[in-house]
């Protein structure tokens, strides 16, 4: 029992870590909430959801199913690293010399505009994942662990070691951290500040997205508003370990499916949602920067 | 030269909403966007023109914005505008229908929510996410208070302002070593935490079903019911938050509040007790909050938690941030607008919110600054600053 929920704790903590990702990196560069970004991950399992459609209409989900399933995945990132890339460019960018907050309701407007659109285009009643994964599973000891779970297991670590390596070993990743040190001083030693902005947007994105994709095959339903509280506790879980950090987030966003996973079976699953907000808020106590998050010095 | 980008931006979009809409609608919406775009660079085109003929350099750079500083209505003579607007606000349900009234009525709430949140985030620049879980508890006071004992409206009122003053001093004494974002996060934690107990709670708060039955404010005989009622009430609540919120901005604690938002260090060096002050702004936001909860509470006898999400507050921020960060009039202006604005594009039915979360998006283009942006340092006014 403890163990079984221990898996689900991290199945789900895998994917809120991949949401936190780009909460955590766009904040690096720029300092901002983006507030939008858990509709980025929204739309990445709906357009999984369009796409599989539109392959079983083709009759390939029948033939090849991995195929299919990686086709469906693929154009979700994609389209969703075009997505970020977008909403960047006409939502954030204009307003980079202004006040903080003035991203922040811009974001926000792109919250509620996304959030109508998907209505508007796709229907306001849930949405339905096709059932194409065998049921079933490993039997490991006593637990099960069914296909869905490891596979969202090891795709999330796959893509969180891509990252890692992309981030410290490329020379776009050693710019994006430079950014993250100090934008003025790269650009200064001729780091295209935009481009890495860019780079940041689009890769934060298409890890949302596949992170939708793999909630959608994991609860098999999805929603036009399932963004909302998948954003605000990815976000929560990039402060958990420390904001701008890129490990910090994917510590913090295992420990909090972990913590919602043992709270609910263990304790109310009716207070769900609060286990999270309490831990953090205790974590933030303690150490307001963070798990991971370095002691920012103010500067005089 | 002009369609080029245009045209690759317009592809790229209808690509962009492709697989939601489908062929004929993302073509639609190509050729829409190009055609707009080009309808948008002509007419501005225009405006600069006209606008060049009488004006410097300067305004040629951004139309649209000079346009909203020229009828700006603060450049109007102060006196006689604001004597005015009074009489226009006393006189204004005698010719509108309930409907209208009501949307009024809860225009004046987010004023009073927007004017309070205005202390906390505009003067002390303390980013508060939670701040409706203040107004929540104000309005729950009441309706507890109100359906268990049966405790008045006039006693109620002051009680929610004091609960929510109690917890915002604990709130704040508990987040002061946390800085900015952090801070941000914490009240958002504070509001989630508050929504969920309101909603699991049954004993207490009867879950989502909320409370009904909650007694309306009388005095003597008389009982307040129709609309018209509830919107003086409201103006009056209005202008008596107006008026403490303009002395506390003029006064010393006021400047105290700016200095700190200004700069946190430089205010401590001066003298100025940060930890005090700080929990004053969160304190009295929080006080504002608590009495316009109690008047939502009265106004539509029923509560419930769904009034009360993180959303809201958000709202709420965003009324400041659009009216101008730190300003009266803005906050005031913001409110009114977001309240309004959604009603008025109630015709578009289904598009409301799309329209709405667009305009959001582009008033913060053309004007981050919000619209009636308080000039930075107007205390110090003849002093040239950067």
């Amino acid at each position: 029992m403890l163990l079984q929920q221990l898996i689900h704790g991290l199945t789900l903590g895998s994917v809120y870590a991949l949401i936190a990702l780009g909460y955590t990196m766009v904040y690096g560069i720029l300092g901002l909430i983006n507030f939008a970004h858990g509709e980025v991950y929204m739309i990445g399992a709906y357009l999984a959801i369009i796409f599989l459609g539109l392959l079983t209409a083709m009759g390939l989900t029948s033939q090849h199913l991995i195929l299919s399933l990686f086709l469906a995945f693929l154009g979700s990132t994609l389209f969703c690293g075009a997505y970020g890339f977008t909403l960047e460019r006409i939502a954030y960018r204009p307003l980079q010399k202004a006040h903080r907050l003035s991203p922040l309701i811009s974001a926000i407007g792109v919250s509620i505009f996304l959030q109508n659109y998907v209505m508007l285009t796709q229907g306001s009643s849930d949405k339905v994942f096709p059932h194409l994964l065998p049921e079933g599973g490993i039997q490991i000891g006593g637990i099960v662990m069914s296909y869905i779970q490891i596979l969202i297991l090891t795709l999330s670590v796959l893509l969180m070691i891509a990252l890692h390596l992309f981030v410290t070993k490329t020379r776009m990743g050693k710019a994006i951290r430079a950014t993250a040190q100090d934008a003025r001083m790269a650009s200064l030693v001729g780091i295209n500040v935009d481009a890495v902005i860019s780079t940041t947007f689009i890769l934060g994105s298409a890890l949302a997205a596949a992170a939708g994709v793999m909630v959608a095959i994991y609860y098999g339903v999805v929603n036009f508003n399932i963004g909302y509280v998948a954003g605000i506790k990815a976000f929560t879980a990039a402060v958990l370990g420390g904001i701008g950090n890129i490990p910090g987030a994917m510590l913090g966003g295992i420990l909090l499916g972990m913590v919602e996973s043992m709270g609910s079976s263990y304790l109310s699953s009716e207070y769900k949602d609060l286990y999270s907000f309490v831990l953090l808020i205790i974590v933030l106590l303690v150490k307001p920067s963070g798990l991971l998050g370095a002691r920012v010095n103010e500067k005089v | 030269m002009l369609i080029r980008p245009l045209g690759a931006a317009s592809l790229w979009i209808g690509l962009l909403v492709l697989p939601f809409t489908g062929l004929f609608k993302a073509v639609l919406m190509g050729v829409a966007l190009l055609v707009g775009g080009l309808i948008w660079k002509a007419v501005a085109r225009f405006v600069h023109q006209i606008l060049s003929r009488f004006q410097s350099y300067q305004s040629r750079l951004n139309p649209l914005s000079n346009l909203i500083k020229r009828v700006n209505p603060l450049r109007v003579n102060p006196m006689p505008a604001k004597i005015m607007g009074v009489v226009g606000l006393i006189m204004v349900p005698l010719l509108l229908n309930n409907y209208f009234i009501d949307v009024l009525t809860v225009a004046g709430i987010y004023v009073v929510l927007a004017l309070g949140l205005n202390i906390t985030v505009g003067l002390a620049g303390l980013l508060d996410l939670g701040y409706i879980a203040f107004y929540a508890i104000g309005a729950y006071t009441y309706a507890l208070l109100n359906i268990h004992f049966g405790v008045s409206f006039w006693v109620g009122m002051p009680l929610g302002g004091i609960t929510a003053t109690l917890f915002g001093v604990i709130l704040g004494f508990v987040t002061l070593r946390l800085r900015g974002d952090y801070l941000a996060i914490v009240t958002l934690g504070f509001i989630q935490i508050v929504h969920m107990v309101l909603n699991n709670w049954d004993n207490m708060t009867q879950g989502p079903n909320g409370i009904l039955n909650i007694a309306r404010p009388a005095v003597g005989s008389f009982s307040f019911q129709s609309p018209i009622h509830f919107y003086y009430l409201i103006l009056l609540i209005c202008f008596l938050t107006l008026a403490i919120i303009i002395r506390l901005d003029r006064s010393r604690i006021g400047r105290a509040w700016i200095a700190i938002r200004e700069d946190e260090l430089a205010a401590e060096a001066m003298g100025i007790p940060v930890t005090k002050y700080k929990v004053l702004a969160f304190t009295l936001g929080a006080a504002f909050a608590g009495i316009a909860g109690t008047f939502f509470a009265a106004k539509f006898a029923f509560v419930s938690p769904e009034s009360f999400t993180f959303l809201e507050s958000v709202l709420v921020l965003a009324m400041i941030v659009l009216g101008g960060m730190g300003s009266i009039p803005g906050a005031i202006l913001g409110a009114a607008t977001l309240v309004i604005l959604p009603e008025l594009l109630r015709g578009m039915a289904d598009y409301r919110m799309l329209i709405f979360g667009a305009l959001l998006v582009t008033m913060m283009i053309f004007r981050p600054q919000g619209v009636m942006a308080r000039r930075k340092l107007d205390i110090v006014r003849n002093v040239d600053s950067p």
